[in-house]
């Protein structure tokens, strides 16, 4: 469970974060979303402790963030980050043993436990064949399958993604949030995930938070979220918001043709 | 070579091995390797070795070939692990053990010793390498200091702040040599690291720092591959980064001003010897710095017979050897290699 009072973070002089609220449920995936520049990311370094926090109070299954060490926080917040500037000459393997640091001495000796977890976090992002690969010799869908194992690998609570699919095709959107909601149900995990893509928050997440300037404007089921009047105040586009045929969630079309032609 | 590729250790502590014996039978007066191993078991106390060489071996091998074998081969591994703890530090393939000033520091503190001539002799022969490693570490001091933004030391303005005032104390040095034509020769000498000290005194006064410092760089290989993935992630699978940083600078820097302040400032060995390992090995930290220390040893050991030999009586100053002979052997090594992916 994650929950988040009244945060607030800056970089220097600029307040990135307002007095943001948040409340994540254990099996539950809460989506945000939001215009870039809107912080959402911001947030996901905030609660990982990447930034210091200037403000309010962030709980990781009820321990206050700022009474953990560094290492005790990776036990219960593991974060998958973009998929870009991965070292080049480690191994899927190496990678993924990685995410065991919290749970390794200074010299990193993996145990027999460890290697097992590993094994375990391979096997369920379908990349153990991939173990022996160099990261940089995989496509995109495959270094993030890689970094989603080694989060997995953490064996922590609270799973934080920064816009998975963002350089994804169709197919390997729809298999990795598949993926994550997947393992969110089987773990009982805490899951938020910043996405871009307004209708695959529609369609994978349980609650959608929508993000502008620093604060959340609100939060909710996608129906609730996602609406016409809610989007083209925080995109200043219009849009046009209509069910899904299949499962009735929202679906979002840019209203292009009139804007373009007005 | 097959057998090398999968035994890094042992293949690297066999080189180590017979450039070690390489060192201590070669000089002006060669003394065959089951000599000297007599030689020294007849000191042994309780042997009954008798005595067939002639006496002054003895001395040529106690009082000299052993302290400058022993002081070349800890300088040669200081400088190659240090050099690789600080690539992976800053995770740049150019960085060597010198990039945030250690040497430009290390080299001032010298030629200001040299050019002041302090009254009398309080350190006697070691006012040069004493000031040579105070130098360097005021150098690391003020330059991390600088780098300093708000609680964290950013790896991009530790890098800026190193360099400027690399530039800054090169500059000084420089002056400093036009101004005081006298002891020219020598500074150039520590500059081009020509100016290896004989006699067991070095070796003792940097083998605690060697120990330490090579010690800590060689445990925190682990701390070092997670930093690979750049200081958020790090920071995120649980490295305390900012101590980890400040412990690698400090390790590798202590290490590489004491190497450098009984020799002078000897390059490329801890740029190359990191490179050869990784394109040989692979990447991973936990074994490539001490695959780096093993190897730096053996290639200055290398380099220094070169410079012992080549223009025989004359010596030439190794940092000259190591750059020399060094760079051909790299590329051709660079060129043999199949992947570009080895960094």
């Amino acid at each position: 469970m994650l929950e988040i009072y009244a945060l607030s973070a800056a970089y220097f002089e600029t307040k990135v974060l307002r007095e943001v609220s948040l409340r994540v449920e254990s099996g539950e995936i809460l989506a945000l979303v939001g215009p870039n520049g809107a912080g959402k990311s911001t947030l996901i370094r905030a609660v990982s402790g990447v930034i210091p926090i200037t403000g309010g109070i962030v709980r990781l299954n009820g321990v206050e963030l700022n009474r953990l060490g560094y290492m005790q926080r990776a036990r219960h917040l593991a974060v998958v980050p973009q998929a870009r500037e991965l070292p080049a000459a480690f191994t899927v393997y190496q990678t993924v043993l990685l995410g065991r640091t919290p749970y390794l001495s200074w010299l990193g000796t993996a145990s027999q436990k460890d290697h097992a977890i590993v094994r375990l976090a391979l096997e369920r992002t379908h990349t153990a064949q991939l173990a022996e690969r160099r990261v940089s010799d995989l496509s995109g869908g495959e270094q993030q399958r890689v970094l989603l194992a080694r989060a997995l690998a953490q064996d922590a609570p609270i799973l934080l993604l920064d816009e998975p699919t963002t350089h994804l095709d169709l197919q390997h959107q729809s298999n990795l949030l598949n993926l994550v909601r997947q393992l969110c149900q089987e773990n009982n995990l805490t899951v938020l995930m910043v996405l871009h893509d307004l209708n695959l928050a529609g369609l994978y997440a349980d609650r959608v938070a929508l993000m502008d300037s620093g604060h959340i404007l609100a939060t909710g089921s996608p129906e609730e979220v996602l609406t016409t009047e809610n989007l083209s105040s925080v995109y200043q586009v219009p849009v046009n918001v209509i069910p899904h045929p299949d499962y009735g969630t929202p679906l979002v079309l840019p209203d292009g043709h009139a804007h373009s032609f007005a | 070579m097959k057998l090398f590729h999968r035994h890094p250790f042992l293949a690297t502590a066999l080189l180590l091995g017979a450039a070690l014996t390489l060192s201590v039978a070669i000089g002006p007066v060669f003394i065959p390797v089951d000599t000297a191993a007599r030689l020294l078991l007849a000191k042994l106390p309780g042997s009954s070795i008798p005595v067939s060489w002639p006496e002054t071996y003895e001395a040529i091998l106690l009082q000299i070939r052993l302290p400058h074998t022993a002081l070349i081969a800890l300088t040669g591994a200081a400088l190659a692990g240090s050099g690789a703890a600080y690539q992976g530090l800053f995770r740049n393939p150019l960085a060597d053990p010198y990039l945030i000033g250690v040497a430009s520091g290390a080299g001032l503190g010298a030629v200001l010793a040299l050019a002041i001539r302090w009254p009398g002799t309080l350190l006697g022969l070691y006012t040069v390498p004493a000031s040579a490693f105070l130098g360097a570490a005021l150098t690391i001091a003020i330059v991390y200091s600088l780098a300093r933004i708000g609680r964290a030391v950013p790896t991009t303005t530790l890098i800026l702040a190193g360099v400027a005032f690399s530039s800054f104390a090169t500059s000084l040095t420089s002056f400093l040599m036009l101004r005081s034509n006298t002891e020219l020769r020598r500074a150039l000498a520590w500059l081009l690291g020509g100016a290896i000290m004989n006699g067991w005194e070095p070796v003792w006064a940097i083998l605690p720092y060697v120990v330490l410092g090579l010690g800590a760089l060689s445990i925190s290989g682990h701390a070092l591959n997670v930093l690979q993935f750049g200081e958020e992630q790090a920071q995120q699978l649980g490295l305390p980064i900012e101590r980890v940083k400040l412990g690698l600078v400090l390790a590798a820097s202590l290490t590489t001003a004491a190497a450098v302040a009984f020799s002078g400032i000897i390059g490329f060995i801890g740029l190359i010897v990191p490179h050869l390992v990784r394109l040989a090995w692979g990447p991973d930290y936990r074994r490539l710095i001490p695959l780096s220390i093993l190897g730096g040893g053996s290639a200055l050991l290398l380099a220094d017979l070169l410079a012992r030999v080549v223009m025989r009586p004359q010596t030439l100053p190794v940092g000259i050897v190591t750059a020399l002979a060094g760079a051909p052997f790299f590329l051709w090594v660079l060129r043999r290699a199949k992947t570009q992916a080895y960094w």
